[in-house]
């Protein structure tokens, strides 16, 4: 018996339809969008200080060693769901964290950080969200992992938990350390 | 009374829209392109809404952006880079013309040669399917016919 072979076309087809459409509708997240960042210096900026108006902060601030910058409002939920692991890292985990309060009004922000803790060494205001633009940034909270060079290597974006600690940003950062052997 | 608020009303109201998003232009063609480019941009934040079309706080931040850089003679396709340069391919919905899109671009044109092709082929084999019928089975059919 012989199988037509006409018959076999429809069922090509029907397996590379079947091929395509589950690389479309990959369960994935749809919010999710691919930094265009990595690899790519901090962008410039130039913002006051949250705590010391008259000081104004630069890229030149945070640069210099591994370091985590922390894009963050009071408005934004999520970022009071990640803070009690943000002030976990930076009293336990030795790295630098720096805070860009986004779209935000500072006297909320410092009353925030006075209820909830300030785990940031430094906090750059950015009301018109000016330096979130240059960032990508489309949402809050978000965590860059930045070199000592200043190059952002590792972006994060939602709440920083425990969980996401340890497997996505700790291993990034172990590695620059090591590489940069002040780990 | 009743006038006097409601006149407060009308002004009130006029205000608050104007405040929503009014940007000053010098003259209408950068006024045109500016709502070019923001319906041309996608909202980072949405998953289908166009800069023009949302609420979102990215979207209100991008359209002054936008509106920024056009003051600055920014050219239409300076204005989309840099949207590119910070939020990749999601930002356009017009998308550009490299690698991971040339499927993009020309898959649908692949595929109307592709059923061009197949359905040249059937035509061509029922055609010759007819033929191929008349000359070697008319006798037989006609037997069949006359037995009848």
């Amino acid at each position: 018996m012989s199988i037509n072979k006409n018959l076999l076309i429809p069922l090509t087809a029907f397996v590379l339809l079947v091929i395509v459409l589950a690389f479309g509708f990959r369960l994935e997240d749809p919010h999710y969008l691919p930094s265009e960042l990595i690899n790519r210096p901090f962008p410039e900026f130039s913002l006051q200080d949250l705590h010391d108006p008259d000081r104004t902060l630069t890229v030149a601030d945070i640069k210099g060693k591994v370091s985590l910058v922390n894009v963050w409002a009071t408005w934004c939920p999520n970022c009071l769901v990640e803070h009690p692991e943000l002030i976990r890292i930076s009293q336990e985990e030795g790295i630098a964290l720096y805070g860009v309060n986004y779209n935000d009004v500072s006297s909320k922000a410092i009353a925030w950080l006075e209820r909830h803790g300030n785990p940031y060494r430094l906090n750059m205001v950015d009301s018109s969200g000016t330096l979130a633009i240059d960032l990508g940034v489309y949402g809050a909270p978000e965590t860059f992992v930045l070199d000592e060079q200043g190059v952002i290597q590792y972006r994060h974006v939602g709440a920083v938990t425990r969980r996401v600690w340890k497997s996505k940003i700790l291993p990034v950062v172990e590695l620059l350390q090591t590489q940069s052997g002040d780990g | 009374m009743v006038r006097i608020a409601f006149l407060f009303l009308l002004v009130f109201s006029v205000e608050s829209y104007a405040a929503i998003d009014a940007y000053p232009f010098p003259n209408d063609e950068l006024r045109l392109r500016h709502i070019a480019l923001i319906d041309e941009l996608r909202c980072p934040q949405c998953l289908n809404t166009n800069l023009a079309g949302s609420d979102s706080m990215i979207a209100k931040d991008l359209r002054r952006e936008v509106h920024r850089l056009l003051l600055e003679g920014k050219t239409d396709d300076e204005i989309l880079d840099y949207m590119y340069q910070r939020y990749g391919d999601f930002i356009l919905y017009k998308p550009r013309l490299q690698g991971g899109t040339l499927v993009l671009w020309f898959g649908p044109v692949f595929l109307l040669l592709l059923a061009f092709a197949v359905l040249f082929r059937l035509l061509r084999g029922s055609k010759a399917l007819e033929t191929e019928l008349s000359e070697a089975d008319s006798r037989r059919l006609e037997q069949l016919v006359k037995r009848k």
